[in-house]
């Protein structure tokens, strides 16, 4: 069965064992992000604060920033990435849309 | 819709502000008045680091015609937290102490005070009655600095983030994060050719020409409406009412024309402090910048400190590259060090690498973004050490970028992959531009090319369409116009209609009046609010093929559109016929789009410089300079020739003269035009353009966004054509007679 592919941010190799990119299950970035934690506990503590995303993180689901970031689909053969968002007067996502 | 059917895309109508731009009809904020309006004054910190021990206002308060004064107290009371004000999360402190300052004064030009009063130099004066009580603190202005272990702390609270672990260290890094890919170290061993840098970079200011300014009026029935020049009349919306603590539906901003932006006019400064004065009198209060207030106390671009380490072979392949990027964020975190990460490398197809990027504050104004934000600094030390690499292999600098260009598929060093891109063929449309084999014709000059990429953003926008009954339509939108969306826009929903460009009258309105519509910026405007006039444009469709049905006595499937043209078996009628019927065919015809698209498309720009280096003044003048870009389809050419223009007149400018210079008490010594010193029509030759078109497969009409891009390569093309003029390699932005003076002796030394 094909798994989306997480790419594992190199500050965050630590809890992974030192992993550059693990498979999932799941079928949006929320359900990954669990089913991360569950294998690498620590893991969501550092990608979400208050059950969102840090302001400090975006998501990219198959090479594009997600606008929907947590409730984004995921296919079986995406590929997450986590990266350092925007900030600084680049324009962010609409702060009441962020989840 | 195909390419080759368009009639209103990839034409050059004349903009719909053009007649009011010109005439000197279009309103500014600061052209703004009402009844009975006050004008503001701020007061601003004389030093770059200092302890307020204490405010006293007042003998200002006395003073005739004076009606109040506000601090950072009167704000209201509330709890310290994070409010996500859409540039991520900030300490609310944060966001206000940048509008008025609380307990420190963080850089020379930090706001601490504002007077309302019957007029600006009564507003003026009274600030001068105002006293303040500071303990002056030693001034940190450089990132290496700041980030040395017994540097002054600029925020006492402030600890280093890495990627969401709280480290708990107190220091002027407020987030350190790493891309990686690949094996460094292996990529390094299997070079030939391994060149390393560092390079520093100068704190430089967008220059947009009309100032900041805002018009406030606290309105008795509790609402706040503001007047104001800003790039994101919902930023402002939002923004205002975090820092007054008030529900958004209690403010509503209306964007006046606006002089300039370039990312500088996304933060809020003067709004929050224009509606606590007009709260306190019950007046409408204006406040407009100086043009020192604008240097000093709104948002410059960061400077920097960049390592870049780049390994080839022989045959021109690079085998790995290293960077190590500290940004100066300014008094508050929030560099734009990201996105010059994500932009350092990304030209090229690198296997093995990594970045290190870090936030640095210190004790100069909160930085802004600045068109590419955070690129530009980055290409000028990549493209550098590219450059000197392709010298070092004996390879012709764009056939060893060509052999390395990024194409469809290539992994970024922050993770996704390219999808369909236009880099390659920027490269060679450089190859065959005749500047590139143009003969330089005398000494001392030299030639230098580099390339930069810049990812666009798409984000919210909204738009609706109301035919009138002549067959032309009123498009109310939300992206205030910098440089003409309104037409790009326009043009959009006039290909959809099939009616032309003059026939759509574009509107940019307040908050209250259009959805939710993000900044414009990020070179999304054209991409995303003209998606939104494309979306608004197929809803008129729709609702017009019903009408054409209903008139016909047919089915609605049965009614087919082409260029304006409505037809159903023999039956036709066009756009304008059919709109002069809508009222006894059910009313009105209103069409909405509201979008926040996928599918953004990146953006390749390149650039070749000639320039001529005097030796004996190391005075640099520009010969010939050409702009190469990929824009996707350009959806009106003579926008996007200006935007290549305008981004490379103003990277020329950031790579020869332009910098914050300052004392080492932190003030900046050249506050005024007259001695920031961009570049003007006299200093340049034509900017030369050449736009390719590989169209985004993202987009309806395959459109990129233009904005940004073209000022990333020129400080790298000019630094690499100084170095063929003069045979220095330059290290340090700006590029300026006494740095190349200084390069040449120490050569010669």
């Amino acid at each position: 069965m094909t798994l989306p592919k997480v790419y594992i941010p190199t500050l965050l190799r630590t809890l992974t064992g030192g992993r550059a990119s693990v498979e999932v299950e799941g079928t949006t970035v929320r359900q990954v992000i669990d089913n991360l934690d569950r294998t690498w506990p620590g893991v969501r503590d550092r990608l979400l604060e208050n059950g969102k995303l840090r302001p400090n993180i975006s998501v990219a689901v198959d090479g594009e920033v997600t606008p929907i970031g947590l409730i984004e689909t995921v296919g079986p053969a995406s590929e997450v990435h986590f990266i350092a968002a925007i900030k600084g007067g680049v324009p962010a996502p609409n702060p009441h849309q962020r989840l | 819709m195909k390419a080759q059917e368009y009639t209103v895309v990839g034409t050059r109508p004349i903009r719909h502000d053009g007649a009011d731009k010109v005439t000197g009809r279009a309103l500014y904020g600061a052209d703004f008045q009402m009844a009975g309006m006050l004008y503001g004054y701020i007061l601003r910190s004389p030093h770059a680091h200092a302890r307020i021990r204490r405010i006293d206002t007042s003998k200002a308060e006395q003073f005739p015609g004076v009606k109040a004064v506000v601090t950072a107290d009167d704000f209201p009371e509330v709890a310290d937290r994070m409010v996500d004000l859409g540039e991520g999360d900030t300490p609310l402190s944060y966001a206000r102490g940048n509008v008025l300052a609380k307990g420190k004064a963080l850089y020379k030009g930090h706001a601490l005070a504002a007077v309302a009063a019957t007029s600006v130099h009564v507003a003026e004066e009274a600030a001068g009655l105002i006293e303040v009580d500071y303990e002056v603190l030693p001034c940190v202005l450089t990132a290496p600095e700041a980030m040395r272990n017994n540097a002054p702390i600029v925020h006492d609270d402030l600890t280093t983030k890495e990627f969401g672990e709280q480290t708990g260290r107190v220091s002027n890094v407020a987030e350190h994060f790493r891309y990686a890919m690949g094996d460094i170290e292996a990529g390094f061993a299997r070079a030939d050719v391994i060149v390393e840098r560092e390079f520093h970079t100068a704190t430089v200011h967008q220059g947009y020409i009309e100032p900041h300014n805002a018009t406030a009026l606290w309105n008795n029935d509790g609402r706040i409406l503001v007047w104001c020049s800003t790039q994101g009349s919902f930023v402002v919306r939002d923004v205002t009412a975090c820092l007054l603590d008030v529900p958004v539906s209690r403010v509503r901003v209306t964007p006046m024309e606006i002089g300039g932006g370039f990312g500088g006019k996304i933060p809020v400064y003067l709004e929050p402090v224009a509606a606590l004065l007009s709260k306190k009198t019950g007046k409408p209060v204006k406040i407009v910048m100086s043009r020192k207030d604008v240097f000093e106390g709104s948002g410059p671009t960061p400077g920097s400190y960049i390592k870049v380490k780049i390994g080839a072979r022989k045959d021109g392949r690079i085998t790995a590259a290293q960077g190590y990027l500290a940004y100066e964020a300014g008094a508050y975190p929030g560099a734009m060090v990201a996105p010059g990460a994500m932009c350092i490398f990304a030209a090229y197809d690198i296997s093995n690498v990594v970045i290190d990027g870090f936030d640095v504050v210190l004790n100069k104004p909160s930085t802004a973004a600045y068109r590419a934000p955070g690129a530009t600094n980055a290409a000028f030390a990549a493209e550098s050490v590219v450059d000197e690499i392709a010298e070092k292999l004996g390879m012709d600098p764009l056939d060893f970028r060509l052999k390395n260009a990024a194409k469809e598929g290539t992994r970024r060093a922050d993770g996704p992959k390219y999808r369909r891109v236009g880099c390659v063929e920027v490269i060679e449309a450089m190859k065959d531009h005749p500047h590139y084999s143009a003969p330089l014709g005398g000494p001392h000059r030299g030639r230098g090319v580099a390339i930069g990429f810049w990812f666009n953003v798409g984000m919210p926008s909204s738009c609706t369409i109301s035919v009138s009954a002549d067959g032309t339509v009123n498009l109310v939108e939300g992206s205030t116009d910098i440089g003409g969306t309104r037409t790009s826009i326009a043009m959009q929903a006039a290909e959809v209609l099939g009616i032309t460009a003059e026939a759509v009258r574009p509107t940019v309105v307040d908050t209250d009046s259009v959805g939710f519509t993000a900044v414009t910026g990020g070179s999304r405007t054209t991409f995303a609010t003209g998606w939104a006039a494309y979306e608004a444009a197929q809803d008129v469709l729709r609702q017009m093929k019903e009408r054409a049905a209903k008139i016909w006595e047919a089915e609605a499937a049965s009614v087919v559109v082409e260029r304006g043209v409505f037809r159903s078996g023999d039956k036709s009628m066009t756009f304008q016929e059919l709109a002069g019927r809508l009222d006894q065919t059910g009313g009105p015809v209103v069409g909405r789009g509201a979008v926040n698209p996928r599918g953004v498309g990146g953006s390749f720009s390149g650039c070749i410089a000639d320039v001529e280096v005097d030796p004996e003044t190391g005075k640099v003048t520009i010969l010939r300079f050409t702009s190469v870009q990929d824009a996707g389809k350009a959806i009106h050419p003579s926008y996007v020739e200006g935007q290549m223009q305008g981004g490379s007149v103003q990277g020329i400018g950031w790579a020869l003269n332009e910098e914050y210079y300052m004392s080492d008490a932190g003030s900046m010594m050249n506050s005024s035009l007259l001695d920031y010193r961009m570049p003007t029509a006299l200093d340049l030759p034509m900017i030369d353009t050449a736009i390719v078109e590989v169209p985004n497969p993202g987009h309806p009409f395959g459109a990129r966004g233009v904005g940004e891009a073209n000022i990333i390569p020129p400080p790298g093309a000019i630094a690499n054509a100084i170095y063929r003029a003069a045979g220095v390699r330059m290290n340090r932005l700006p590029m300026n007679p006494p740095a190349i003076m200084q390069a040449i002796w120490s050569q010669r030394d």
